[in-house]
């Protein structure tokens, strides 16, 4: 038995990214969703089967910190693509690239003359009680202003179809490995739509990382080194560093391996002794980075480390402090601080946002806390939220009680109507599951986009959440161009 | 190249290599007791006197017999000689050090993993312990041909090279010493001179060199000709002086070579004055021991050159 779309059971209020109506792909989405329907159960099931062991030899795998011992834990991923008009994504794109040049100068602003709290836009408080803003990175100067290399956006689309910034990751951002990962499979998977369908390339990525990697070198020379700083084997985005580290041929490194001597530079081990380093992708939080400055304990990073950032021998990726503005209660203000910076409109919205220091709307919030998504201004990974319709009543009561105790470290959003596709269940069912997409921007010299990005699903019926650390699984994401006709 | 990572990549190569040994030496055990005399009495339990893991073995099983030796060598994890330890070690070593080594390496590992994990008991019971370790085999032979044909002649490749021809040279010792012990049990009756041939046929075989040996010394099977190709062949690579030959070349590649290359010559005149002899007895066992030791030795030199970031 074939698919029969027609038994795809579209969830009302929900925006769904292949099926208009009962029946009816999306223009994008056209050739893939009949291609689908020409497939027989066997057919969809070898290919399933054929996708798993891919992942499995690939050795794609994720670590659930809970999951003691046992380090690898294959990805779950879909077979059934996510598809994105290229005309949309365009868009889409532009916005993104708006978005981060807008808090990079933010960003640079808030560690030199704060004009951006002079001028009241954004109030002092939030600043001086941000766990991200570090002291020790004022006045520092990076090279071309820009404090957040590598960012993460996660975008929802709404039952409107619209997409809107759910958070901006600019920190430590992962995903993108999975991205490619995603890719590559489906063109094992699913070969022939990607000769018939014109899909957007996006293997190009570690080359953009790797440019705006070497453009931030101190030392004008014609092969800066580049490292990508792991915490090692036991973090769970382990495998990425080893992959972005292996296709832009830098070194992967540890802490150990890194030293800073008395001329405040840093070092890598090498068989043939010490070898200075231009450049570090440093994929360890901001306090770990340095034991001389912030937590004493971390074995993870380098002694000396932010002596040498700051005396300008060393490029770090992203910067120290960059996390000031992934705060949540910040992400608020994004719109604000893109009029102010760049005299422009936002072109990607915000989901809505109630801050709980603000005494009006923390009332609003403590009224409605089971119908909010409540969330704290500084975690990451889907960590320590409460989804207000799925939550108890002892849950609410315990969140209640967060709020009032610290209301500058929590926000609360609407509960979204995450956009769904349809997903494989089982042998051959497809049923709507709701997803999210992660693109990845770049900023050093250049900007870039990514083509997409990395599409994150709740794979239990009905969830919300997409989080690879609570379970979520991912899908390819295709951006189509249907202007150009078929290959 | 990091220190960390030419660590890795050594331990990696050794581990490959150990896994293949391992495999072929289980693989044609069987076909060497079949052949013998029934008068003469030796058992699985050689395997585990070769691999120097007696006491490992007598911590776990009472029963030195056929199952529980091939259980411990191939799938025990508490075993760390088994294949399926070893294994474990190559893919913890190359899942770090994928910057340096090719890409389908890191798959085929993966693969062979999942193969072991899903067989095993194919590779204990009898029936279709042939086809386990012949994909085994295969597998390594694969992994070590990827390299081979792809990568760089770099550092990384300079290490590689050190970490397979040291385990190659330790793991001739083991299997000449094992040849000699068993040489030793054999009782001087009629048999005698059948049984020995089957023996140091076996030792050839189990190294993969019955071929190049039959082609390099132009005579029958006999312990001298053996033992004299098995350390002092040129261009054989599991000969004792091919093995440090190319540690020697490998080692000049690379920075701060100079002790290596001193102890590696040194070594490699010792094994050359050890081919004097016509005839190999329970001396020679003194003599391999010391060879093991010296090969030892120069692990630890390797290590002390390269590893250990005391910079």
């Amino acid at each position: 038995m074939p698919i029969d779309w027609k038994q795809y059971e579209l969830q009302e209020n929900f925006f769904d990214e292949l099926i208009s109506s009962p029946g009816n792909a999306r223009q994008p989405a056209r050739q893939l969703v009949n291609y689908l329907s020409s497939l027989s159960e066997d057919d969809i099931n070898s290919r399933k089967i054929a996708a798993d062991s891919t992942i499995k030899d690939m050795g794609v795998s994720f670590t659930v910190y809970t999951e003691g011992g046992n380090i690898d834990r294959a990805w779950p991923f879909d077979i059934v693509p996510r598809v994105i008009s290229k005309t949309q994504w365009d868009k889409t794109a532009a916005g993104l690239k708006q978005r981060l040049k807008a808090l990079n100068m933010f960003i640079d602003d808030l560690y030199h003359d704060q004009n951006i709290i002079r001028d009241g836009i954004i109030p002092e408080f939030i600043l001086k009680q941000s766990k991200n803003y570090l002291k020790e990175c004022e006045g520092v100067s990076p090279r071309f202003g820009v404090w957040a290399h590598i960012c993460g956006t996660d975008l929802v689309r709404d039952s409107d179809g619209q997409f809107y910034v759910l958070e901006d990751n600019l920190r430590v951002p992962s995903g993108v490995s999975y991205m490619l990962e995603n890719r590559s499979i489906m063109k094992r998977v699913l070969p022939e739509v990607f000769e018939k369908v014109n899909i957007a390339p996006v293997g190009d990525y570690p080359e953009h990382l790797f440019n705006t990697l070497v453009a931030l070198s101190p030392r004008d020379i014609a092969k800066p080194v580049i490292v990508v700083l792991t915490p090692g084997i036991y973090n769970s985005a382990y495998f990425e560093h080893a992959f972005l580290a292996q296709r832009m041929g830098a070194e992967l490194v540890e802490g150990s391996d890194l030293v800073v001597q008395d001329d405040d530079c840093v070092y890598m081990k090498t068989i043939a002794g010490l070898e200075r380093v231009d450049v570090i992708y440093r994929r360890i939080d901001d306090l770990f980075l340095d034991p001389e400055v912030f937590d004493p304990t971390s074995v993870l990073g380098v002694a000396g480390l932010m002596r040498a950032w700051s005396a300008g021998n060393v490029a770090l990726a992203n910067a120290p402090g960059a996390g000031v503005a992934d705060d949540k209660v910040v992400y608020a203000f994004v719109p604000d601080i893109i009029r102010y910076y760049l005299k422009e409109e936002p072109l990607i919205p915000n989901v809505e946002t109630f801050l709980c220091y603000d005494d009006e709307q923390r009332a609003y919030v403590l009224d409605n806390l089971d119908k909010l998504v409540v969330k704290p201004a500084n975690e990451s990974g889907g960590y320590g939220m409460l989804v207000g319709p799925h939550s108890t009543k002892k849950e609410r009561e315990t969140f209640a009680e967060l709020i009032k105790a610290n209301p500058r470290n929590y926000i609360a959003q609407p509960t979204l109507a995450l956009s769904t596709a349809p997903t494989l269940v089982g042998k051959n069912k497809l049923e709507p599951r709701h997803l999210d997409l992660r693109p990845f921007i770049l900023q050093s010299k250049d900007t870039y986009v990514t083509t997409g990005g990395l599409t994150r699903v709740a794979m239990k019926k009905g969830s919300l959440v997409v989080n690879s650390s609570q379970g979520g699984g991912s899908k390819d994401t295709w951006i189509v161009d249907t202007t150009t006709g078929n290959r | 190249m990091l220190s960390k990572v030419a660590e890795r990549v050594y331990w990696a190569a050794r581990y490959i290599e150990r896994v293949e040994s391992t495999a072929r030496l289980v693989n044609i055990y069987d076909q060497l007791l079949f052949d013998m005399p029934r008068q003469v009495n030796f058992g699985w339990y050689n395997l585990i006197v070769i691999n120097s893991l007696e006491q490992d073995f007598n911590d776990r099983y009472s029963v030195r017999d056929e199952r529980n030796v091939v259980k411990f060598l191939l799938g025990d994890d508490t075993n760390p000689c088994s294949i399926v330890s070893s294994l474990q070690s190559i893919r913890e070593n190359i899942r770090t050090t994928r910057d340096v080594i090719p890409a389908e390496a890191w798959e085929m590992v993966n693969e062979l993993t999942q193969f072991v994990q899903e067989n095993l008991n194919q590779g204990i019971n009898r029936s279709n312990r042939h086809e386990f370790l012949d994909h085994v085999i295969k597998a390594c032979q694969q992994i070590v041909g990827l390299m081979f044909v792809n990568m760089s002649r770099d550092e990384a490749w300079d290490m590689l090279m050190l970490g397979q021809n040291i385990e190659r040279a330790d793991m001739t010792t083991r299997n000449l010493d094992a040849a000699i012990a068993a040489i030793l049990q054999v009782e001087d009756d009629e048999f005698a001179v059948n049984s020995r041939q089957i023996i140091w046929a076996n030792v050839l075989r189990s190294l993969n060199a019955d071929q190049p040996f039959r082609r390099a010394m132009r005579c029958s099977i006999k312990g001298a000709p053996v033992v004299h190709f098995l350390l002092a062949d040129d261009h054989f690579p599991r000969a004792i002086t091919y093995c440090l030959n190319t540690i020697i070349a490998s080692a000049k590649a690379l920075p701060k070579s100079k002790d290596v290359k001193r102890e590696a010559d040194a070594l490699h005149k010792v094994v050359i004055a050890s081919t004097n002899s016509e005839s190999y007895g329970s001396s020679f066992r003194d003599d391999l021991n010391e060879l093991q030791i010296a090969i030892q030795n120069l692990h630890q030199l390797i290590g002390r050159t390269w590893f250990l970031s005391e910079q």
